[in-house]
Formats: structure tokens, C-alpha cells, sequence
């Protein structure tokens, strides 16, 4: 609440005291999860198509992360497994559904000759992870049609007993920022008492845009049972040297309670008021 | 003199209903501080069957659905009230309060 109506809130409270009894109370309110998960008992976190920053292996840390969080956090047993090379998996798939349509990218015209290094343009072959750079929604687009081949996901499943599948993608991108930033600068006046003053100053900050998109698969069926995606920026200021890991963090940081909510219970603490 | 006994009358049972009423409201708040939600729900439900124009009653009775995770409930029975009390300020603020988780919880199923 904020303070200005939780200061009203307790004065007008201390004058109704005067006629009516009334008592604070803690509560606990449940949210329940998006997504029902009863008919599941595990969880697998496959891997995830990963792009931007080179500094940070965004499938792995994502993986690692999740199921650490679920771990901790939910009541799904989380299956250890090793991590899916899903960028690999992408562009194979990718490669086949080419070759299937006669070599021609999703807008139908001709595949590139393959001097670009990013996805669009390389569909229709067979394309080296290590050459391919994803930057952008654009590059991961082509790619996220792996998230409806059915028929790979229920071979996953089948290979871990039937469990819930979470995979996706994330961009974790480099980006900076110039404009105006309003900070407090701090003096003493004259009479040596500290004071504090917005100041407006021209900055240009950088930062990272993570993106992540959390697709959970039914392990049965192979068959998409719920999406979302996500966007956190940070910027900080030319002085800031903040490793890509840290940031990577501090965002995921942001989002792991939106994440959790998908399949578990979370509660909400606040308090009210009983009436007699 | 009869008149005035029989205009009396229904007052002097609104009265006895009311207090019946804040007995249980009075139980509930109890245990309610005792983390015994169910048992307070139950209590409060039987105050607002005594004295359905009670508005405290319907006020804790929302709280305890709340707690529950009993949206539509709660909704209900702040709205109920709020209807009995409009002006009472701290069954305005809960409602408030609740209205913010509400949405929160309803964004999250329709998203």
C-alpha cells in the first residue's frame, strides 16, 4: 500500500476505533496456478533456442535456474537430465521443413546463399550451430516452429515417462539507451544540513532486454498446453561495470514469480480488517 | 399502550437477533486470530443467516473467503456489505485490497 493511503488508512482507523471494535488481521490470499498440472507428477526443463549476448550461455543458465526454482518451489519432481541443444534441434528441423517446401524460406521466396549469418536465410540446408547468430524476434522466429512439432516433444516424453515439458526461448540482448535521467544529487546548505534535489542529467546507459517465451509441453501428446513470454530491461549508468551474468540474473530475478505462478499455488500476504 | 408494545416488538427481536449474531461474529474473529479460518467462516455464515442486515458480519465473512482463495465469494459478500454499510471506510479499504488481488488473479487464468 502506499504510504500516503496506508497513513489515511491508520487515521481513520484510530478515529473509527473510538466507535467501533475492530481487529487487524494477517492474511495469506492463495493465487492459483495458470495452468493445471494435477496430471502431471514430473517436470522436465528441456533446453531453450537461445540468442543475443555471447556472454551468457542462456540455455543452460535458463535451465539451471528453473529447475533449481521448481526444486525449491513446486511440487513437481524435476527431472535431471541433460540440457537440449535446441538451437541444433531448431535448425534441423528447420533444414527438413525446407528441403520439404522446395528450398524457399517461410515467405516463399528463395533461400539466400548462405554469405548471411543469421537463420532466415539458411533454411533450406543443413546449417552449422556455431555459424548462426540469433539477435533478434526476428532470427528466433523461424525457429519457434519447433515448439509445435508434436511428433519430436512426444518422443521426448515417451523417453521420460510422460512428464510436463517447459522449454521456449530467451533473448538476453546488449542495449543502451540516451535521454534525460532524473537522479537526487545531495548538498548541505548553510547551515550544514543535508538536502536532496532531483537533477536532470543527459546519460546514455546500457544494459540488457531479456525475452524470455516459456512453452509448456503436455509429454503425453507432445501438444502445446500454455505460452508466455516476458520482457525486463535493465540500464545502468557509464560508471556501472555489471558483468552480462549478473544482469542475466537480476532480470530472471524478475520473472521467476510469474514463472512459479504457471505451476504452483503462490501467496499473497497483506492484512485486513475484522469487524465486530 | 398496545400499539406501542406492538411496534416494539420487532425492534426488541432485531435486537435479540443482532446480539445472537455478534456472538458468533465475536467467536469468529477469535479464532480467525487463531488461524482457524474454516471454523471463523463458519461462524460468520451463521451470524449473517441470525441478522442478515449485519454488515460486519459480511465483512469478516469476505475476509475469511479471501483467505481461502474463495474470490467470487468474498466479492459477493463485501459487495453485500458495503450495501448494508456504504459508508464504513475500513470495508472499503479491504475491498479495495481485494479488488487488486482479484484482478492480479484474474489477469494470471485469462492470460
Amino acid at each position: 500500500m502506499r504510504p500516503a493511503a496506508a497513513a489515511a488508512s491508520l487515521a481513520l482507523a484510530l478515529v473509527v476505533s473510538a466507535c467501533t471494535s475492530f481487529y487487524e488481521v494477517p492474511i495469506e490470499t492463495p493465487i492459483q496456478p495458470k495452468m493445471d498440472v494435477s496430471g502431471f507428477q514430473r517436470v522436465l526443463i528441456a533446453g531453450f533456442l537461445a540468442g543475443g549476448s555471447e556472454d551468457v550461455d542462456a540455455n543452460l543458465e535458463t535451465v539451471r535456474l528453473l529447475r533449481s526454482q521448481l526444486r525449491s518451489k513446486s511440487n513437481l519432481r524435476v527431472i535431471d537430465a541433460d540440457v537440449l541443444p535446441l538451437l541444433e534441434i531448431a535448425l534441423e528441423h528447420q533444414a527438413s521443413l525446407g528441403n520439404e517446401s522446395g528450398g524457399t524460406n517461410g515467405n516463399g521466396s528463395p533461400a539466400g546463399d548462405g554469405s548471411e549469418s543469421t537463420v532466415g536465410v539458411q533454411r533450406a540446408r543443413a546449417v552449422d550451430p556455431a555459424t548462426v547468430r540469433i539477435r533478434d524476434e526476428k532470427d528466433l522466429e523461424p525457429l519457434e516452429t519447433i515448439f509445435a512439432n508434436v511428433a519430436y516433444w512426444k518422443k521426448i516424453g515417451e523417453e521420460f515417462q510422460n512428464p510436463l515439458i517447459v522449454t521456449g526461448s530467451v533473448l538476453f540482448i546488449p542495449h543502451a539507451r540516451s535521454g534525460f535521467v532524473q537522479r537526487e544529487q545531495e548538498y548541505f546548505d548553510r547551515l550544514g544540513r543535508r538536502r536532496v534535489v532531483p537533477v536532470r542529467t543527459y546519460m546514455e546507459r546500457k544494459g540488457f532486454i531479456l525475452r524470455p517465451k516459456f512453452v509448456f509441453i503436455d509429454g503425453r501428446t507432445g501438444a502445446t498446453l500454455y505460452s508466455e513470454t516476458f520482457r525486463e530491461e535493465i540500464l545502468y549508468s557509464p560508471q556501472q561495470a555489471t558483468p552480462a551474468l549478473s544482469s542475466y540474473f537480476e532480470l530472471m530475478d524478475r520473472l521467476v514469480p510469474s514463472f512459479l505462478s504457471t505451476l504452483s499455488t503462490q501467496k499473497i500476504r497483506g492484512s485486513r480488517i475484522l469487524l465486530k | 399502550m398496545l400499539v406501542a408494545g406492538l411496534v416494539a416488538a420487532p425492534a426488541a427481536a432485531d435486537d435479540n437477533a443482532r446480539d445472537r449474531a455478534k456472538k458468533y461474529v465475536e467467536f469468529g474473529i477469535a479464532v480467525a486470530q487463531r488461524g482457524l479460518w474454516k471454523e471463523a467462516i463458519y461462524r460468520w455464515e451463521q451470524a449473517t443467516r441470525i441478522d442478515p442486515g449485519y454488515a460486519a458480519a459480511y465483512n469478516n465473512l469476505a475476509v475469511g473467503y479471501e483467505h481461502e482463495g474463495e474470490f467470487e465469494k468474498a466479492r459477493e459478500a463485501y459487495e453485500k456489505a458495503l450495501e448494508l454499510d456504504p459508508h464504513n471506510q475500513m470495508v472499503r479499504q479491504n475491498y479495495e485490497l481485494f479488488r487488486e488481488i482479484n484482478d492480479r488473479a484474474s489477469r494470471s487464468r485469462s492470460r
